[in-house]
């Protein structure tokens, strides 16, 4: 892994433009990726990038949140940003990866939740609340993976799996380091510092036992070569776990934080 | 000479009056903004006006809700690796003002005579935001209502996640909702009671889980903060937006109840699940 780096440096690495799409990430995965849309009862959130695969043999459900490649994609995406619509589909085919016994892989890079009036009428709130009891149920292996940003409860809606990885060049916190400055020091300017002491590092993260393991950054085949066997490998435990064991795990997972 | 057949008083002698005046008798309701005489709130501290219900402490909370109250885990508060003096002055200033040690208070409890488990948010410590021993309260009072196979009823008022505490209070949304699912699984009642103002990851955790969802008349209910949105939309919402009528209309709320009937129809709810018994 490469040199220490300050924690604002991270951050700065995790909104990096040249960090490796979603899309990008899942062709790379997988050997077949159909894409699947929609809520199936308000609309289509382009900020959420899901569907089903193969991984090697191995079929999954990924879903992941997305930011733009472009202005274009951005705008349309709210620089990965989802809505309740975009929170409604993950959960549609979460609980359809459960049916088909399929494990669930997130890949998460949010700033968080898309703060909107449209957001806020449809139940931004409600949405990520039930993303979070009914995804900690699931009776099937759930990866998470936070890969640039993972932003507050907008990030935390897909990242309450058996285990959650972070990206070397990745970010999770409880707000962002400008809204942390801003809110407890009333100055936006403070961002730096803020970042310090916010312990958002995956370094930092890892210690505090939020996350599990911190993934080599994803730049090239190689690199995405070793990231699948990672997942793979994974998948392969849990999988020989039962359904019961599994749940347990999860759960004594999230009641430990303390 | 006097031109005035009445005593009039001078400026003088009006200022000394009005000293005399104490504080408090009028009180602006925050939802319609009417001035309102404090005897007319009467014991529920309604808004007569707009029903709106005033901001109340937890254990004023209480005392309007229950027949008895029995408090569990007092003890328990911020942990002590948070040393950060800032921090600890607002912990301190905030003990001082409500007399408790973290912003619930939690235990168990009778409304008309139904044995339920019960959680109430304090806003004046820190907003009642949701740190790590938020969680712990919690997540202790569900696990407490499954092994005794109790309902509970948790009030929210908060500003959200405690930023203070970093991610560790992210992750009591999920330490939270998973004794949730446990106390659910057991096939127990959960009624989440929406108070004003509810927000951020507390809204989009355990007060949008329950079972039956209850606000009171007016309250402000919402995921992100009316500023944030402002900033990012560059435009001003309307006025009802957030509010508890307006997430009503859309759905999102099985009731608003207005806190002088709330006693009577909170029971009405437990004696259903009780199977008439």
């Amino acid at each position: 892994m490469s040199e220490e780096k300050s924690a604002f440096e991270k951050v700065q690495k995790a909104r990096n433009s040249d960090k490796i799409s979603i899309q990008k990430l899942v062709s790379g995965l997988t050997n077949e990726f159909i894409e699947l849309h929609g809520d199936r009862a308000y609309g289509d959130d382009s900020a959420v990038y899901s569907g089903i695969g193969m991984i090697d043999n191995q079929p999954v459900t990924i879903i992941g949140i997305q930011k733009g490649t472009n202005n274009e994609e951005n705008v349309e995406r709210h620089f990965g940003s989802a809505e309740p619509d975009g929170y409604r589909k993950a959960l549609r085919l979460m609980e359809q990866a459960e049916k088909f016994k399929r494990p669930i892989i997130t890949l998460i890079n949010t700033p968080g939740a898309y703060p909107g009036v449209d957001a806020e009428y449809h139940g931004q709130g409600y949405m990520i609340s039930q993303l979070i009891l009914k995804g900690m149920q699931l009776k099937t292996p759930y990866i998470s993976v936070i890969i640039g940003e993972g932003g507050s409860g907008g990030a935390l809606a897909l990242a309450v799996g058996d285990c959650v990885w972070s990206f070397e060049n990745s970010i999770y916190s409880v707000l962002s380091p400008e809204g942390y400055a801003t809110i407890l020091w009333k100055n936006s300017s403070k961002v730096k510092e803020a970042a310090d002491v916010m312990r958002l590092t995956p370094e930092e993260l890892l210690e505090d036992g939020i996350i599990d393991k911190i993934i080599p950054e994803v730049k090239n085949d190689t690199d995405i070569e070793n990231f699948k066997n990672m997942i793979l490998n994974k998948i392969s435990e849990l999988s020989n776990m039962s359904v019961d064991d599994l749940l347990k795990k999860r759960f004594a997972r999230y009641r430990s934080f303390k | 000479m006097k031109t005035n057949k009445f005593n009039t008083p001078t400026t003088k002698e009006l200022e000394l009056r009005n000293q005399k005046i104490p504080d408090g008798l009028w009180i602006k309701c925050k939802s319609c903004g009417e001035n309102i005489y404090y005897k007319d709130l009467g014991k529920f501290k309604e808004c007569p006006n707009c029903s709106y219900g005033m901001r109340l402490g937890a254990k004023e909370r209480i005392e309007m809700i229950c027949d008895d109250f029995e408090q569990i885990n007092s003890d328990i508060t911020v942990p002590s690796r948070f040393d950060d003096d800032k921090y600890q002055n607002k912990i301190k200033k905030a003990k001082d003002v409500t007399g408790l040690n973290e912003s619930v208070i939690t235990g168990f409890g009778k409304i008309n005579g139904h044995k339920v488990g019960l959680a109430v948010m304090d806003s004046r410590f820190i907003m009642a935001s949701l740190g790590i021993a938020t969680g712990e309260l919690l997540a202790k009072l569900f696990e407490g209502a499954t092994e005794k196979q109790l309902p509970v009823i948790v009030f929210t008022a908060s500003g959200g996640a405690r930023m203070q505490e970093g991610i560790n209070s992210l992750m009591q949304m999920a330490k939270v909702s998973e004794a949730i699912n446990e106390h659910s699984k057991a096939g127990l009642l959960y009624i989440s009671l929406i108070t004003d103002p509810t927000f951020g990851g507390v809204t989009a955790s355990f007060a949008m889980q329950g079972d039956i969802i209850i606000s009171e008349p007016k309250a402000s209910i919402g995921f992100a903060g009316r500023r944030v949105i402002e900033n990012t939309i560059q435009q001003r919402p309307p006025e009802d937006f957030q509010q508890a009528e307006t997430l009503l209309k859309n759905g999102f709320l099985d009731a608003i109840i207005k806190r002088s009937n709330l006693k009577s129809e909170l029971s009405k709810i437990l004696a259903i699940h009780e199977g008439g018994a």
